[in-house]
């Protein structure tokens, strides 16, 4: 049986909520040992959830076998398989999920099935030691401001309709830029971005607490389409309304649960200039401003691995026959004992 | 005197004319990129006195609004003396929140019923005063609508700030503010808010492909 902290404890985590393929050795005292990866790149166009998961079959040993090498650590010496549950691409979940649950009963280990954003939100946690954050969780299929209150991570805002990593993702396919490996769509509308100079005007759309970008996605295509502004200005602009919508929300859950700790995480986090921005919120409401490290800002395996450890050492495990993927599960249906509040 | 450092704006509670008076300043946030932030605090200041004038009109109570500062995103109102309903909620009897709850829940249908969406419909923003009534204050986020969807979305939003805030009393709050809202509009409509927010909440949720 696993022993709670305890360095030669280790889990598996195993992430494919969509087109990336995770692997990881945690231990239980949180130490990071490997994060295995590899990324369904399509051809043209957005992610086939069939076509994605059809990788992360394929992917999955050579994936699985680099985690297990990089940590120096056999298979049978893991004492915990935690994998992602959802939300997430229905087939890219249940491929993730059979690996998990072959692993686990081949092992004779625990199973635990892991919620993808209380993953990025943990992960994010143990890296920067923040302990009571408002999290801005923004990535290609998420946007989520949360804070913990009362046993569950609160929903304070959220997308009404496209995620910003999908608004720039689609925005950046529509006018024709390409993605290279290490370098996504979002990384390039960024670079570009720094070379914008005029500002465009954009739709700003904040409603409460919660954010809409389907209106800015199409209001930015047009703007370039138009011919009258320069694709770095487009992208500047895109950025500068986008990214000041997410401060905003941020900056309205902070002001009203008075948390300590804004905490930047997903694969988004990565953009220096929405850094930026809620770093200035953070040292005007008196909070600390963490972000998650580069390495652990995009879908991963330690996120899962950490977040399974979390709920395991509390007393949550998940039977095989009730690890079915739920792909619409929400954050704010996790029960999480393990965070003190 | 600063009152409450909101993420939108800042109340101060100042004298004026021998008046108790909420000043409230769209300060210039250092986040935004001076163009974008001059045309989202102007443009805020200006609409927000219009519609606190059309909700008055709608038969729900507002603060006075005494003086508009567009250049410097400035509005002098009344202090509107009383409680937050945030709170009052979780403190006082259960017949006495649901009876609150519901009235609340009426405000909103004389709003929506008028075209109006407040569009930041949390406790914070409603204030019971000594004489009994909700006064509805912060309408920087509001819209004119007569749409289906942001009646909905605004819903949807009451919904979430009493799940994050009263969340012992939520489900029962929701409840009494839909009954009150159908007094305002009526059921048939009621109903088909009711059907618009739970389509609003499937949509929330994870969207990995437009």
């Amino acid at each position: 049986m696993p022993k709670n902290n305890s360095a030669d404890s280790y889990c598996l985590g195993i992430e494919s909520t969509a087109d990336d393929f995770g692997a990881a050795v945690v231990s239980f005292d949180g130490k990071v040992l490997s994060n295995a990866n590899d990324t369904y790149m399509p051809k043209e166009g957005g992610i086939h959830p069939r076509e994605a998961a059809r990788h992360h079959a394929e992917a999955a040993e050579k994936v699985l076998a680099e985690a297990f090498q990089k940590a120096a650590i056999r298979p049978q010496d893991i004492n915990l398989v935690a994998f992602s549950q959802g939300p997430g691409l229905g087939p890219c979940l249940r491929t993730g999920a059979t690996a998990a649950r072959a692993l686990a009963s081949y092992l004779d280990v625990p199973l635990v099935g892991v919620n993808h954003c209380v993953g990025h939100i943990e992960i994010g946690k143990l890296a920067t030691g923040a302990t009571d954050p408002v999290t801005l969780y923004a990535s290609g299929g998420n946007t989520i401001v949360s804070a913990f209150e009362a046993g569950r991570y609160r929903i304070f805002g959220e997308t009404l309709d496209i995620a910003i990593g999908n608004c720039l993702d689609v925005f950046a396919r529509a006018v024709g830029l390409q993605q290279r490996r290490g370098a996504p769509f979002g990384a390039v509308v960024e670079e570009l971005a720094q070379e914008g100079k005029q500002f465009v005007s954009l739709p700003y759309t904040v409603k409460g607490m919660d954010l809409s970008f389907s209106g800015l996605l199409t209001a930015a295509v047009q703007a370039f389409q138009s011919g009258q502004h320069s694709l770095e200005d487009v992208c500047f602009s895109l950025q500068e309304v986008a990214f000041s919508m997410l401060t905003e929300v941020t900056e309205r859950a902070l002001a009203h649960t008075e948390k300590p700790e804004v905490l930047l995480t997903g694969g988004v986090a990565a953009n220096r200039r929405l850094q930026s921005m809620l770093a200035v919120i953070a040292e005007e409401h008196d909070a600390r401003f963490c972000v998650v490290p580069l390495r652990l800002a995009a879908d991963n395996g330690a996120m899962i691995a950490w977040a399974g450890i979390l709920a395991y050492r509390s007393g949550v495990s998940t039977p095989i026959e009730k690890s079915y993927v739920n792909v619409k599960w929400r954050l704010e249906d996790v029960y999480a004992p393990w965070v003190e509040g | 005197m600063l009152i409450k450092k909101g993420a939108e704006a800042s109340l101060y509670l100042e004298e004026w004319h021998n008046r108790k008076v909420i000043m409230k300043r769209r300060l210039p946030k250092r986040y935004r990129i001076p163009e974008l932030d001059m045309t989202i605090r102007s443009q805020r200041t200006a609409h927000e006195p219009n519609i606190i004038h059309k909700a008055k009109e709608a038969g729900v109570p507002t603060p006075t609004i005494f003086m508009v500062d567009v250049a410097d995103a400035n509005i002098v109102m009344e202090f509107v003396e009383g409680k937050q309903i945030k709170e009052v909620l979780d403190t006082v009897s259960s017949e006495e929140r649901l009876r609150l709850s519901r009235l609340i829940g009426m405000m909103i249908g004389r709003l929506h019923r008028h075209g109006i969406i407040h569009g930041d419909l949390t406790t914070s923003n409603m204030i019971l005063t000594p004489h009994d009534k909700v006064v509805f204050v912060d309408f920087g986020l509001s819209e004119r609508s007569e749409e289906l969807e942001p009646k909905g979305v605004d819903l949807h939003l009451m919904k979430r700030a009493l799940h994050s805030t009263h969340h012992k009393h939520a489900k029962e709050c929701f409840k009494a503010v839909m009954k009150g809202y159908a007094e305002a509009v009526g059921q048939e409509e009621t109903k088909k808010v009711t059907a618009k927010i739970r389509e609003i909440a499937k949509r929330g949720r994870y969207v990995a492909e437009r």
